[in-house]
C-alpha cells in the first residue's frame, strides 16, 4: 500500500520533484456543495420573498408593536426572570453537586432527594405549585404541627408572584445545573486534587483556586444552554400567575390586535435577539476558560513537546 | 521522644497498609535521617509509591506508626489513643514536604510562575510580590527563568517536570518526596530532571526518590531500600547494595534491570 501511493505520488511530481517553491496546485472542486448551497439559497429567498407578501403575517403589526415601549418593557422582565432564576440554579446547583460528592451521606441524601423531586416533575406543574403555596400555606408557624405555635413567621401573600416565578424556575433548573456541575466536577483529574493537597490546600483552597476553575471548562458550554433554555422557559410562569413577562404580554396585545401571527412574530424577534447576546456572552467565557488548554498544537517550543503536553492537556 | 527520633526526618515503625483484601504495605519500617537521600527502587505493585504517599498522609496507614522530623503524621497521641487529626492540622503537616508525582500534575490553567507562587500566596499567605520574587528566583533554580509565562501545555516533560519542583520547593519543604519523577519522560529529557534533583541533594535536602534511574541511585544517593511484596527486602549503601546485593530477590530483580 505505501509503494502503491509512493509511486503515483512519483508520477505526478515527476518534473516537479526538483523544485522546492510553494506549490500552487489546482484546488480540489466541491461541485455537491456549491449545488445545495445554490439550492437552499433559492428556496430561502423564495420562502422570504413569498412572507413578505403574505397577508396573514400582518408585517404592518409586527412594525406597529415591535418596538412598542409595553413589550420591551415585558421582556425585561424575562430577562429579570431569567438572570434571577439562573442565579438560584447555578449556585444551587454547586452546591448540590458539591454535596453529592462528599462523604457526608446525610448530604448525599439530601442532594439525591432534591434533584430526585425537581427532576422528575414537570416545570410547568412545579410552578402552579409555587402560586398555590399562599393557599397551602396562609400561615406559617414554627413549632410543632398541631400542638404548639411558637413563632408566626411574616405572611407569604405579600411577596410578589414573581419571585414565586423566580424560586420555581430556579430551583427547577438547579437540578439540571448539579449534574452539569458534578461532571465538570468530574472530569478534572484525580491528580489536580493531590497536587494541591500535598502543597498543604485546604479542601475548600483547592476546589476554589484548582478544581472548580478547570471544571468551568467543561461546565460553560452546557450551562450557556440551559440560560437559553431558561430565557425561553420564562414563558410558563403564566401557572403561578406572572403575566407581565414577554410572551404574556404579546398575547394580550394579540388579544387587543385580533391578530396573534404578527405578535408572535414580535415575540420570536425579542427571544432571538436575547439569544443572540448570550450565545456572543457565552463564547467569550469559553475563550476566557480556556486559558493553558487547547494551544499545545498552534506553539511547539520543544522536541518532543507534542506527546508530553497531551498528558496535561 | 529520644534523641534518635530528633536526628531523623522520617521515622517508620512497622507500617502496614492494605487496599480492600490487597496488602500493599505488610510491615515497613524505614529511617532516613536529615540530609540523607535515600532511593527506592523495586518492581511495580511492590508499595513503592503507597509508602511515599503514606509519608505525606496522601493515603492513610492501617497500622503501625509514622513520623516526620519527630511529629506523627495523621494523628495525636493522647491518653495512649490515637485521635485523628482534623484537615487543616493534616493539610498544616503537608506543608513542610514537598511532593513531586510521576505526572507532573501542574496546574494547567496557570502559568510557570502562577504555578510556583500559587501556594506559597495561599497556603502560607506571602505577600504576593513577595512571592514573585521567590518563584523567579526557583524557576531561574530549575533553568527555566525565561519559562515564567508559558503554560504547562506550551512546556516540554522535562521543562513541567522542572517547573513541578520549584512548586513543591517554594513552600520551603524539609522533606522532598519523588514519586518516579522521569518515567513519564521521553529518554532524552530524564537528564535535565535529574540535575535539577542532584543539585537538590548537594543543596542539603533530605530527600526520598522512587526511582528506576539505577544511575542515579548510585551516584546521588546515600542509601538504597529495596522493596518487594510491601517490605523493604534490603537496605544499604547503594553502590554495595546495587554491585553485591546480599537477598535472592534483589539479585533477581537487578538482573533483570541493570
Amino acid at each position: 500500500m505505501p509503494d502503491h501511493a509512493q509511486q503515483i505520488g512519483q508520477q505526478d511530481s515527476a518534473d516537479l520533484s526538483e523544485r522546492s517553491d510553494l506549490i500552487t496546485a489546482v484546488p480540489l472542486r466541491h461541485p455537491w456543495r456549491m449545488l445545495s448551497a445554490v439550492l437552499l439559497f433559492a428556496l430561502v429567498v423564495g420562502f422570504v420573498v413569498d412572507a413578505s407578501h403574505r397577508k396573514a403575517y400582518g408585517w404592518a403589526t409586527y412594525r406597529q408593536y415591535i418596538f412598542d415601549a409595553g413589550v420591551a418593557k415585558a421582556s425585561l422582565v424575562t430577562l429579570q426572570l431569567t438572570f434571577c432564576s439562573m442565579l438560584i440554579a447555578v449556585s444551587l446547583g454547586i452546591l448540590l453537586a458539591v454535596m453529592r460528592q462528599s462523604p457526608n451521606p446525610v448530604f448525599r441524601a439530601v442532594a439525591w432527594g432534591h434533584i430526585w423531586v425537581f427532576r422528575g416533575t414537570p416545570v410547568y406543574v412545579q410552578l402552579v405549585f409555587w402560586g398555590l403555596l399562599t393557599t397551602l400555606y396562609p400561615k406559617v408557624m414554627l413549632g410543632i404541627p398541631n400542638v404548639v405555635d411558637i413563632f408566626e413567621l411574616p405572611s407569604l401573600t405579600d411577596i410578589p408572584l414573581f419571585w414565586f416565578a423566580v424560586i420555581g424556575l430556579g430551583l427547577n433548573e438547579s437540578a439540571y445545573m448539579a449534574e452539569i456541575v458534578r461532571a465538570g466536577l468530574l472530569s478534572v483529574d484525580r491528580g489536580q486534587e493531590e497536587a494541591a493537597k500535598a502543597l498543604g490546600m485546604s479542601w475548600s483552597q483547592s476546589m476554589r483556586r484548582i478544581i472548580i476553575p478547570q471544571a468551568m471548562r467543561i461546565i460553560i458550554p452546557p450551562t450557556g444552554n440551559e440560560v437559553i433554555s431558561m430565557l425561553k422557559t420564562t414563558s410558563l410562569v403564566i401557572a403561578v400567575p406572572v403575566a407581565t413577562e414577554l410572551y404574556m404580554r404579546t398575547r394580550e396585545l394579540a388579544s387587543i390586535t385580533f391578530n396573534p401571527i404578527p405578535l408572535l412574530l414580535v415575540a420570536s424577534t425579542w427571544y432571538l435577539a436575547y439569544t443572540s447576546v448570550l450565545m456572543i456572552f457565552q463564547h467569550r467565557l469559553e475563550k476566557r476558560f480556556a486559558r493553558g488548554h487547547g494551544q499545545a498544537r498552534t506553539e511547539v517550543e520543544g522536541l518532543s513537546l507534542s506527546e508530553n503536553s497531551g498528558m496535561l492537556s | 521522644m529520644n534523641t534518635n527520633t530528633q536526628s531523623l526526618m522520617v521515622d517508620a515503625r512497622h507500617v502496614r497498609k492494605s487496599f480492600g483484601s490487597h496488602t500493599v504495605l505488610q510491615d515497613i519500617s524505614l529511617e532516613v535521617k536529615r540530609g540523607e537521600v535515600l532511593c527506592l527502587v523495586g518492581p511495580s505493585g511492590s508499595g513503592k509509591s503507597t509508602f511515599l504517599r503514606c509519608i505525606n498522609h496522601l493515603e492513610v496507614i492501617d497500622a503501625g506508626r509514622l513520623f516526620v522530623d519527630g511529629q506523627l503524621i495523621g494523628y495525636r497521641e493522647h491518653d495512649n489513643k490515637l485521635h485523628e487529626l482534623k484537615p487543616q492540622e493534616s493539610a498544616a503537616q503537608r506543608r513542610d514536604i514537598g511532593m513531586v508525582f510521576q505526572k507532573f500534575n501542574l496546574f494547567p490553567h496557570m502559568t510557570a510562575l502562577e504555578n510556583v507562587i500559587e501556594a506559597p500566596i495561599r497556603v502560607k499567605k506571602l505577600s504576593r510580590d513577595a512571592a514573585i520574587i521567590r518563584g523567579r528566583e526557583l524557576l531561574d533554580r530549575v533553568g527555566l527563568a525565561d519559562k515564567e509565562n508559558s503554560y504547562p501545555a506550551h512546556l516540554s516533560g522535562g521543562q513541567q517536570q522542572r517547573v513541578a519542583i520549584a512548586r513543591a520547593l517554594a513552600m520551603e519543604p524539609k522533606l522532598m518526596l519523588f514519586d518516579e519523577p522521569t518515567s513519564a519522560l521521553d529518554p532524552e529529557l530524564v537528564g535535565e530532571v535529574l540535575d535539577v534533583m542532584r543539585e537538590l541533594a548537594t543543596s542539603g535536602m533530605t530527600m526520598i526518590v522512587v526511582t528506576h534511574e539505577m544511575g542515579f541511585a548510585r551516584e546521588v544517593a546515600d542509601s538504597l531500600a529495596f522493596m518487594d511484596f510491601g517490605v523493604v527486602v534490603e537496605r544499604g549503601n547503594p553502590i554495595e547494595v546495587l554491585n553485591n546485593p546480599q537477598q535472592a530477590r534483589t539479585q533477581a530483580f537487578l538482573a533483570k534491570v541493570l
